[in-house]
């Protein structure tokens, strides 16, 4: 196509718009409303994967050591373990180490206890992994080695918090997907009453010899910039309520910094915006495209 | 430039509309074609558009067989033929100029050249200078004049016309009848459906008379035979 039949094209699109105003603006706000889910979905469904994935880094398998086992052999089952393909690092805590930091949580209580070292026999690995799910394995491998008298799993938050994410990841597709249906439906709605207002245009068009493509262009840009609109204007307000939204939890809740690690808006929107532009633009031509191919016989 | 052979045209309901036409028509005549209500003329036209396709016979025109012309060949086809109606067809939501200049963008003419041919051809029907009006800001017969403007714009070889002045008074009818003559003149090959008796009698032009869907005279010089 010329450059000038595009801008040609492209003003008739944005006429199309223009002259059913009530059935565009009907259009652009359920792409709106799509696009809109889908960012707040996106931008929850990564921050939680991005926790998760922060907390899994501090989950430890600890093992413990039969009474009395001496240092070498405690050593070889560290150098075992620690080639694991589960593993991704293993700490030894000696039992002087374990009473400390035992020590540090009891406060006052602690003289009750005199010189002893209550936890003796308390020396143990704090085995990380490189993936949560890969805890089931490792504990069956470790149950089997001897000189390990006990193997403690770590509380299971990491899995569980796994698992509500895709939960709440197969509810907003769901959502999303509804909400994908009611837009082509109205875009394909927008589309076929301006081809019906332009329809004594359109025959003009045809007996002067245009082709099928221009004929059909105008309406599969109407399409397309109703997607695009449907798609910026959410984008925009999302940012905002996601930068104010971080800001406000992380100094309301600084407490739970450690925890609450929120990604930046900028690392969010870095993939958040093409997928974005790229669903409403993709819904807008594939409605026009739809309804251009069921009403505009050429 | 247009060759019916035995061309029959049957819609879903009623009688043929054509029933067997053969008709030459040769490079720059200027043709009246007359007839009863009903008697196909219209069809005859839509055929030679490609808006219809014949029941059965063969239409070549620019030695392009009609008939068979693909579907992705019709918009190509249709840039060899200026149409023009009895209701104008004008878009009312454009002034004159782009109605006119409309022919060359779908089409994909430069801007440049554009710009340049639409005044042309606006001097050439005489409206050089209503540019900026809209169509109900005109009289029937400047409407019907940007309608030929708009239809010889691209140029075509072919002009064809069905019913041009049926909304308009004598004068403008002449008026236009007149400009369709001059572009006949200029090249054109013109073909007109009309049931203006006066005009036809006293142009002397070849006439072609059509009585339920068959030609019933084709006469060089003629003039409007009456049916009673
Ligand atoms: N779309 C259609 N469907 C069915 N029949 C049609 C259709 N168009 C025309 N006809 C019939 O075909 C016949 C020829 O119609 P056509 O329009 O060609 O006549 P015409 O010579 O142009 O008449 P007029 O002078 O009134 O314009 C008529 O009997 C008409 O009823
Ligand atoms: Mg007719």
């Amino acid at each position: 196509m010329r450059i000038s039949s595009f801008g040609y094209t492209l003003k008739q699109g944005i006429k199309n718009i223009w002259s059913n105003k009530l059935f565009s603006l009907a259009t652009i706000a359920t792409i709106a409303a799509c696009v809109f889910l889908f960012s707040i979905f996106y931008a929850v469904v990564t921050n939680f994967q991005n926790i998760v994935r922060q907390a899994q880094t501090g989950v430890a398998v600890t093992v413990f050591f039969d009474e009395g086992l001496d240092d070498a052999r405690i050593q070889e089952i560290g150098q075992e373990i620690s080639k694991r393909a589960e593993v991704s690092r293993i700490v030894f805590v000696s039992a002087e180490e374990a009473w400390d930091s035992f020590k540090e949580n009891l406060g006052e209580y602690v003289d009750t206890f005199g010189e002893d070292n209550p936890l003796a026999d308390c020396a143990n690995y704090e085995i990380y992994m490189n993936d949560v799910s890969m805890q089931d394995s490792l504990v069956s491998y470790l149950q089997t080695v001897t000189g390990i008298s006990e193997v403690h799993k770590s509380a299971n938050v990491a899995t569980a918090l796994t698992s509500v994410n895709s939960l709440i990841g197969y509810v907003s597709l769901g959502i999303i997907f509804i909400l994908l249906a009611v837009s082509v439906f109205l875009i394909s709605n927008t589309v076929a009453i301006g081809i019906t207002v332009r329809k004594e245009e359109i025959a003009i068009m045809k007996l002067i010899g245009a082709t099928d493509f221009v004929v059909r262009a105008p309406f599969l840009i109407e399409g397309i910039l109703l997607g695009m609109i449907g798609a910026a204007i959410p984008l925009v307000a999302v940012y905002f309520i996601y930068t104010n939204v971080i800001d406000y939890v992380s100094t309301k809740f600084s407490v739970l910094s450690s925890i609450l690690v929120f990604l930046s808006a900028d690392q969010i929107f870095y993939t958040l915006l093409p997928i974005s532009l790229i669903m409403g633009v993709g819904i807008g031509f594939l409605g026009s495209l739809f309804t251009v191919r069921r009403h505009l016989r050429v | 430039m247009i060759i019916l052979e035995d061309v029959s045209k049957s819609y879903s309901t009623g009688a043929p509309a054509l029933n067997g036409i053969s008709l030459h028509i040769e490079p720059g005549e200027f043709v009246f074609i007359v007839g009863d209500s009903g008697s196909g003329k219209s069809t005859l036209i839509k055929l030679l558009l490609r808006e219809l396709s014949p029941t059965s016979g063969k239409i070549v025109v620019n030695k392009v067989d009609v008939g068979k012309l693909r579907h992705r060949k019709v918009a190509k086809y249709r840039r060899s033929i200026g149409v023009v109606f009895q209701d104008f067809r004008l878009l009312k939501d454009r002034n004159v100029y782009e109605n006119v200049a409309f022919a060359q963008r779908v089409i994909a003419v430069p801007a440049r050249q554009i710009r340049k041919n639409v005044p042309s051809v606006l001097s050439l029907v005489g409206l050089a200078e209503k540019y900026k009006s809209r169509p109900k800001e005109l009289s029937g017969g400047e409407q019907q004049r940007v309608a030929v403007a708009r239809a010889i714009i691209n140029r075509p070889p072919i002009l064809l016309a069905d019913e041009p002045t049926g909304n308009l008074d004598p004068k403008n009818s002449w008026e236009i009848m007149k400009l369709l003559e001059q572009i006949n003149k200029n090249g054109t090959t013109v073909l007109v459906v009309t049931h203006n008796r006066e005009i036809v009698n006293a142009m002397q032009k070849r006439v072609i008379t059509m009585k339920k869907g068959v030609i019933v005279s084709d006469q060089k010089k003629g003039g409007y035979i009456d049916e009673d």
